[in-house]
């Protein structure tokens, strides 16, 4: 089997995944399909020989912020918050909108040729955690810490807001 | 092409054996749980369905199999379908990294004792652990049925928050190993250097975040029973919850099978020289694989016994071992084992590293916690 075909089927199954997210009428069922596209990416990163990443991906976005994402909506009562359907002409209106977009997009690509990187100076590690772990530790120091820091004060503010004041009401 | 089809025959069955032994190992840990719990509670257990009673999983699979097949009316039935699966699915996945032993040569070529030899294996166990709640919470919601949710949103919030601890243990592992592979991992720890000589703090939080992340007492509370009926599972029947009940053992297993690779030398056991010269190589990679097995039975056994002998948790004690508790254990596990590594003096450092940690509780307990007198 060519290695192009699975990055084919791949790259269609995360389309029609993503596609039906947005498509998808029942909430949990538009967050299990984010999930499968998830998934998919992670198979991408798999095929790009960059195995950290995938696993990375699952473990955060598919294991920890879908599962939220799932919490969340499960406390709804589905029935009662049924976001009201649009008029046609919203429709009709995001669906020029967003076909625009994909039309500049497309042909940004186009104009501008990228270039395939040369084979002779691809390195197979790239993507490997020793090779990374390397790379944003030295090259990247700087950043990676800016981002901790960054992290760090979510966490507090998430912890801050959680938080019961005295005297509120204990529900 | 010749070459990719031995090693995808020889992978597939490996695949399948590994896959057989969970299942079969699954299957008669139901006998064994009651029988132990028949032991502890001075009772006889199953003794009906042949000698022993050891025909009980067998019956006891049939009659899954005969129950009525029910799906509630206004259930979601396509995700009351795939909450099971995907217990399953997950269940299994995870022993795809676990090396079950080294290299045997059969016929000249080489097997490797290992589903996939990834170097990023000690991620994937938890990237897989991490999906295992999806089952769980899908099949609980579908179920349209209040119980039902509650035990699915208790699973989802128990695995995350352990989780996390369970992760800063195994951090300290890598510190030490410098790898995340599992085959390096236990490789590092041949001829009796095991890990839990270096980490003791860190298997024991490793072993109870274990029990919380496979739902066993003392934290059962998604299927807690006085509470919550019977938690996620209220609205299944016949396979569909054998699925579920299966899923938990075959998780007790796998998670035996990765304790004892993180922190019991995974295949290696004593002698393991003296075996190789009497009867070759291969003997000894069979007995290794042999070892390994043993040791995660072994660990199926203390999730037994706790099981019996333990009370349940309540829902906010569980959070608060899990976050005040196991969270700040595992940094200092971590700091004491960076200074560990430093010093190169691991098990001095380790061994002391508990010492001040029971020193430090007994000093607090004795200077700030007010004993109330019963």
């Amino acid at each position: 089997m060519e290695i192009s075909n699975i990055w084919y089927f791949l790259s269609g199954l995360t389309l029609l995944s993503a596609l039906m997210v947005v498509l998808a009428k029942n909430p949990i069922h538009s967050v299990l399909y984010l999930v499968f596209t998830f998934f998919c990416i992670s198979g991408h990163y798999v095929l790009l020989n960059a195995q950290f990443l995938m696993a990375v991906n699952i473990i955060v976005y598919a294991g920890a912020i879908m599962v939220l994402f799932l919490f969340v909506i499960m406390m709804f009562d589905l029935r009662k918050n049924q976001p009201e359907s649009k008029s046609n002409l919203t429709k009709l209106a995001g669906s020029v909108v967003a076909g625009s977009l994909l039309v500049v997009l497309i042909a940004l690509v186009r104009q501008n040729n990228i270039n395939t990187p040369p084979l002779e100076g691809f390195v197979s590690q790239t993507g490997m955690v020793e090779t990374l772990g390397k790379v944003l530790y030295s090259e990247y120091l700087l950043p990676f810490e800016l981002v901790s820091i960054l992290f760090f004060v979510a966490m507090v503010g998430a912890v801050l807001l959680g938080k019961r004041e005295a005297g509120e009401r204990n529900f | 092409m010749d070459l990719f089809n031995s090693v995808f025959i020889a992978k597939a069955s490996f695949i399948g054996v590994v896959f057989l032994i969970t299942l079969g190992v699954a299957a008669y840990s139901t006998y064994f749980e009651r029988k132990i719990a028949a032991f502890m509670q001075d009772r006889i257990g199953p003794d009906r369905a042949g000698p022993f009673g050891i025909l009980q999983p067998l019956a006891d699979a049939v009659k899954m199999f005969m129950k009525e097949d029910f799906i509630p009316a206004n259930s979601n039935k396509w995700l009351f379908i795939m909450g099971p699966c995907l217990s399953m699915l997950t269940a299994l996945m995870t022993s795809a990294v676990v090396p079950f032993g080294d290299t045997i040569t059969l016929g000249g070529v080489e097997f490797d004792l290992q589903g996939i030899d990834v170097n990023i294996g000690i991620l994937w166990v938890f990237g897989i652990v991490s999906l295992g709640v999806y089952g769980i919470l899908i099949g609980g919601w579908a179920s349209n049925n209040k119980y039902s949710l509650l035990g699915a949103i208790r699973a989802a919030s128990q695995n995350i928050s352990y989780e996390l601890a369970m992760g800063l243990s195994i951090i300290a592992i890598l510190m030490m190993t410098g790898s995340l592979s599992t085959k390096a991992i236990v490789e590092a720890q041949q001829n009796g250097h095991w890990n839990i000589l270096y980490q003791p703090m860190g298997f024991i939080i490793f072993l109870i975040c274990a029990f919380a992340e496979c739902n066993r007492t003392p934290f059962d509370l998604p299927e807690c029973e006085t509470e919550l009926i019977g938690g996620y599972h209220t609205e299944y029947s016949s396979m569909k919850l054998g699925f579920y009940l299966f899923a938990e053992y075959i998780n007790m297993f796998i998670s035996g099978a990765v304790m004892a690779t993180l922190y019991f030398g995974g295949y290696d056991y004593p002698g393991i020289d003296f075996v190789t010269a009497q009867l070759g190589e291969t003997a000894a990679t069979l007995i290794g694989a042999g070892a390994l097995i043993g040791k995660a039975l072994a660990f199926v056994f203390i999730f037994m016994w706790v099981r019996w002998t333990l009370p349940r948790f309540r829902y906010d004690q569980l959070m608060g071992l899990g976050w005040s508790g196991l969270i700040p254990l595992a940094m200092f596990n971590i700091v004491v084992t960076g200074l560990g590594v430093l010093l190169d003096q691991q098990i001095l450092i380790g061994i002391g590293g508990v010492v001040v940690f029971i020193a430090g509780i007994v000093v607090y307990d004795q200077l700030f916690v007010k004993k109330k007198i019963a």
